[in-house]
């Protein structure tokens, strides 16, 4: 039974965090979802080692898979950790929140074992539906929390839609809804039915043209929502992918979509994160952009470019989250920041304004930080694959999304508030969680042999 | 080419790198002001301490780097951790050693507010420069010359001026924009020759139309840095709002790291679509010579007549690397090192006029030679040196360009001429109307100690490189052969 052990373990919580939904008050509910969760993220780690094929060859424990549920569990515990709302989320939606992210957490390890179509949808949509159940669950803007919650209903059901339809077309051209067992020659239609299949993964990546539902979702979503929308689905849904584009010959026509994917993600999103006020709304869009670099590794069809990949997604993680930590502690009320708000963090609070500006500093991808390596493992991987000219669009892009994260720093540290604003008190543990981001960040950007390894020996096929 | 091993017991290189990273770590670790300025003084002298035996175990016969240290770092991408350094880094380490010390000191009372910080970036600041003067290694030496943007932004964004957020986004802007093309172009290289590793890239005969996207991405980003014509607009902006420190650390290092970008990869690596885009490079500096020349003339602001004066100044060190004769890079390197001591002592003046009378406008200096008679005396030197006195550093860097340049090209060495003009106009302008004034000139304070002892270095170095220039070159004779063997050997 090791083999299911993170799997297990997160199910049992959600069945905790179900039964405790039940009472009327479950006091120290925030600080028994942190310590499971991060149990769930040591479990998941000594699990690392697991391989096995289960269930006729549809569940699949591999490298990629536990590597995969570790980063899941660490972004649950993450999110988990960094929350401010616990308190109040007692009084209000406590257990829910809790045990929906918890839900969709192990939908997202369930995806990443996932080698058997259906298999794979389902635990894509079991994901997806606690998302739309926790979207709508905030006390403060209820009709945003609920047209975010509609949109992400809406656009998920189409995209799923969509993916089930390549399905059918997979299931049609090799008779068997196993993945090992569809033997593809690299034929056009092909290529066709496997885009459509990624539609669902590319919705969940926030990936250009699948976006859409990204900056509404993220500003209607409480603040610690969107921190879990802002990072986990999307490492499942990489996860996903990675599979496919190791079973998959290079088809010309999955080439050109991805390429054309990416380069117009990449664009859009920095483009349109320009003119954001919201803070949160900036974020989706750098989001969006980011799902355009991790394409880089993706459409290498190699192993370094799948390790670059993961490699991008895990430094993606870390980053967003440290940007997020200062959208979870800007206002005192859980309203969303607007870049106005950030006036004066420097002041407020200097370690919140440290991680902001590493993380902004990595977003760029500037050195020392893991986002430059990250971007060099990606651009190395593409251009070796000969895709120069995406290397040279992300390599503008880099310069253009400057303007808008280097924004992020100059207002927390360069200017003066309108009035005057009071200290933000951090807890003795979000600063542990703060100065551990920041050490990560720069750590994965100096020292980046140790989790390359990792991930080599555990995605080489 | 040749690699040669640390004779010293212990890791020189990293140690003068790696030790102001640490000191910047400790100022963290305490509180208080005075601890900090302190603390960043010791580990800035030390540093300078450390690399003087240097410059006495540097061989300078050998062209090859020196006092390698060859470490794995990263085997999944090849990289490796590759320091070292030949006749063209170690006199410009020796510079931002030597200015170290001297940054630390102009800013003892001049930076009253966020005081950590400040020393903070300044050590992290010397990390990163000496970083990119030693690396061997491509994403190494990337890594120092990006990493270098984040506390000088800060440092203007910070401390700066009333237009700081412009001057400090503009810099950020413009550099990073050079830098990412400059990282494409390192990629292209890792995957023709299968390393990151310089010396193993360097002096390759590569095809002609690799070399030249090659050096279209590396002139662009290092002509940013430079700054030449018509990239240099970042550069007033960023140096009149700056605090000294940030000024002196931008205007005689970062600018240097452009030029020694040119020269070490432009010219190793890239030697054919040098020699053919050369023309270009010859024209923007000459016409940054004359043009900046110009602006100087109509300058008020003090700071910005000495940013624009560097644009010229910078324009004699492309122009002479891009003569392709031994005198146009000795020259060259010379006037990199001449503008860093110069300039740098400059911006230092006019910070000390900034903290007695809080303008740098010239209208509000005036008549300082009655009131600062020592400070008039060492402005004076520096001035006169600006323009290339005889006597002073700048007079043979100069000389030493114009040899190189009417050896190359006569009719186009001609235009040149009217700049050393222009600079004895404007740098005189400057001198006359901040010496002389009609009527009484309001109190100030001379020279203290302090300031004494840190311009006295530069004005012993000004005069020293005036009249005994010889010893300098001696370091960088063989390792500038070297380069220019490689681009001849390509026409």
């Amino acid at each position: 039974m090791r083999e299911f052990l993170p799997e297990a373990f997160t199910l049992g919580c959600f069945l905790l965090y179900l039964v405790l939904s039940m009472k009327k008050r479950s006091p120290r509910l925030g600080a028994l979802a942190v310590g499971l969760s991060f149990l769930g993220f040591l479990l998941s780690l000594w699990d690392l080692g697991q391989r096995g094929e289960f269930f006729n060859g549809a569940y699949r424990v591999d490298g990629l898979s536990q590597v995969f549920k570790v980063i899941i569990a660490l972004g649950l515990f993450l999110v988990f950790g960094m929350g401010k709302e616990r308190e109040d989320a007692e009084r209000g939606y406590g257990a829910e929140f809790y045990a929906f992210l918890t839900l969709s957490a192990f939908g997202l390890m369930v995806l990443v074992s996932a080698c058997e179509l259906l298999t794979l949808f389902l635990a894509l949509e079991l994901s997806s539906y606690s998302l739309y159940l926790v979207l709508p669950l905030r006390r403060e803007m209820p009709s945003q929390a609920l047209e975010g919650g509609v949109k992400y209903l809406l656009f998920g059901a189409m995209a799923s839609g969509i993916t089930l339809y390549g399905m059918g077309y997979l299931y049609a051209l090799s008779g068997s809804t196993r993945l090992e067992a569809l033997v593809l020659q690299g034929e056009a239609l092909e290529g066709l039915a496997l885009i459509l299949v990624f539609c669902g993964l590319f919705f969940k990546l926030s990936l250009f043209p699948f976006h859409f539902w990204a900056p509404d979702v993220y500003q209607g979503a409480s603040n610690p929502t969107a921190a879990f929308i802002a990072g986990v689905p999307k490492v499942g849904a990489l996860a996903v992918l990675l599979r496919f584009v190791a079973l998959t010959p290079e088809t010309e026509v999955l080439i050109r979509i991805l390429w054309v994917f990416s380069a117009l993600s990449m664009t859009f999103g920095n483009l349109s994160a320009l003119v954001q006020r919201d803070l949160k709304r900036l974020l989706a869009y750098s989001g969006i952009a980011h799902a355009g670099y991790l394409m880089l590794g993706i459409i290498s069809f190699e192993d370094l470019g799948r390790v670059s990949a993961t490699y991008y997604v895990i430094v993606y993680l870390f980053m967003t989250l440290g940007a997020f930590m200062a959208v979870l502690f800007l206002l005192d009320s859980r309203g969303n920041p607007s870049l106005d708000d950030l006036r004066g963090l420097y002041r407020r609070s200097p370690l919140l304004a440290f991680t902001l500006a590493v993380s902004a500093f990595s977003l760029v991808g500037i050195p020392p930080t893991g986002g430059f390596m990250g971007k060099l493992l990606l651009f190395t991987s593409a251009f070796k694959a000969g895709y120069l000219y995406l290397v040279i669009i992300g390599a503008v892009n880099t310069a253009l999304s400057l303007f808008y994260y280097l924004n992020l720093v100059r207002l927390s540290y360069c200017r003066e508030p309108e009035g005057v604003l009071g200290e933000i008190r951090l807890g003795p543990f979000q600063k542990a969680l703060c100065l551990g981001l920041i050490a990560v960040i720069i750590y994965l950007g100096l020292f980046p042999t140790v989790l390359e390894r990792l991930l080599g020996a555990a995605l080489t096929t | 080419m040749g690699l040669f091993e640390n004779p010293l017991p212990y890791d020189a290189l990293s140690t003068i790198i790696f030790l102001p990273l640490s000191g910047a770590l400790l100022i963290l670790l305490f509180r208080g002001e005075r601890a900090a300025r302190v603390m960043a003084l010791i580990f800035s002298l030390a540093n300078l301490a450390l690399s003087l035996p240097l410059l006495f175990l540097f061989d300078p016969s050998l062209s090859g780097f020196q006092f390698v240290e060859l470490r794995e770092w990263f085997p999944g991408l090849g990289l490796k951790y590759a320091l070292g350094i030949d006749g063209i880094s170690l006199p410009l380490v020796l510079l931002t050693v030597l200015l170290s010390p001297i940054c630390v000191l102009c800013s003892w009372r001049a930076i009253e507010q966020r005081v950590r910080a400040f020393m903070f970036c300044l050590l992290l600041m010397e990390t990163s420069m000496i970083g990119v003067f030693c690396s061997l290694d491509f994403v190494l030496f990337y890594i120092f010359w990006e990493g270098m943007l984040i506390p000088m932004y800060l440092l203007i964004a910070i401390w700066g001026g009333p237009r700081k957020d412009y001057a400090s986004l503009k810099f950020f802007i413009y550099t990073l924009v050079g830098s990412v093309f400059l990282l494409v172009a390192i990629v292209a290289l890792y995957l023709k020759q299968g390393t990151f590793f310089i010396p193993d890239l360097l002096f390759k005969s590569y095809d002609y139309r690799f070399q030249f996207w090659v050096f279209l991405a590396f002139a662009i980003a290092f002509a940013i840095k430079v700054p030449m014509f018509p990239f240099h607009t970042w550069l007033p902006a960023a140096h009149v709002e700056a605090p000294t420190a940030g000024s002196v650390f931008l205007a005689s290092i970062l600018l240097k790291m452009g030029s020694y970008g040119f020269l070490r990869f432009c010219f190793g690596l890239t030697p054919e679509a040098a020699q053919k885009l050369a023309p270009i490079i010859v024209i923007l500096s000459i016409v940054a010579i004359i043009y900046a020349g110009f602006l100087c003339l109509g300058q008020q602001d003090m700071k910005r007549l000495i940013a624009y004066s560097s644009v010229a100044h910078m324009g004699f060190v492309t122009l002479g690397l891009f003569s392709f004769k031994l005198w146009g890079l000795k020259g060259a390197m010379l006037q990199m090192l001449n503008h860093g001591v110069t300039t740098g002592a400059l911006f230092l003046c006019v910070g000390i006029l900034y903290e007695r009378t809080h303008s740098r406008l010239i209208a509000d200096n005036s008549g300082l030679g009655k009131v600062m008679p020592w400070f008039v005396a060492f402005f004076g030197l520096f001035c006169f040196s600006s323009f290339g006195f005889p006597g002073t550093n700048n007079f043979v860097g100069e000389l030493f360009v114009l040899l190189g340049a009417f050896e190359t090209n006569k009719v186009m060495a001609l235009f040149v001429i009217p700049g050393p003009i222009l600079a004895a106009a404007y740098m005189l302008r400057l001198l006359k109307r901040t010496i002389w004034k009609d009527g009484e000139t309001s109190p100030l304070e001379d020279l203290t100690l302090r300031e004494v002892l840190y311009l006295l270095p530069l004005a012993v170095a000004v005069i020293w490189m005036g009249f005994a220039p010889r010893g300098i070159l001696g370091l960088m004779e063989s390792s500038l052969r070297l380069y220019l063997e490689a681009v001849k050997g390509a026409m």
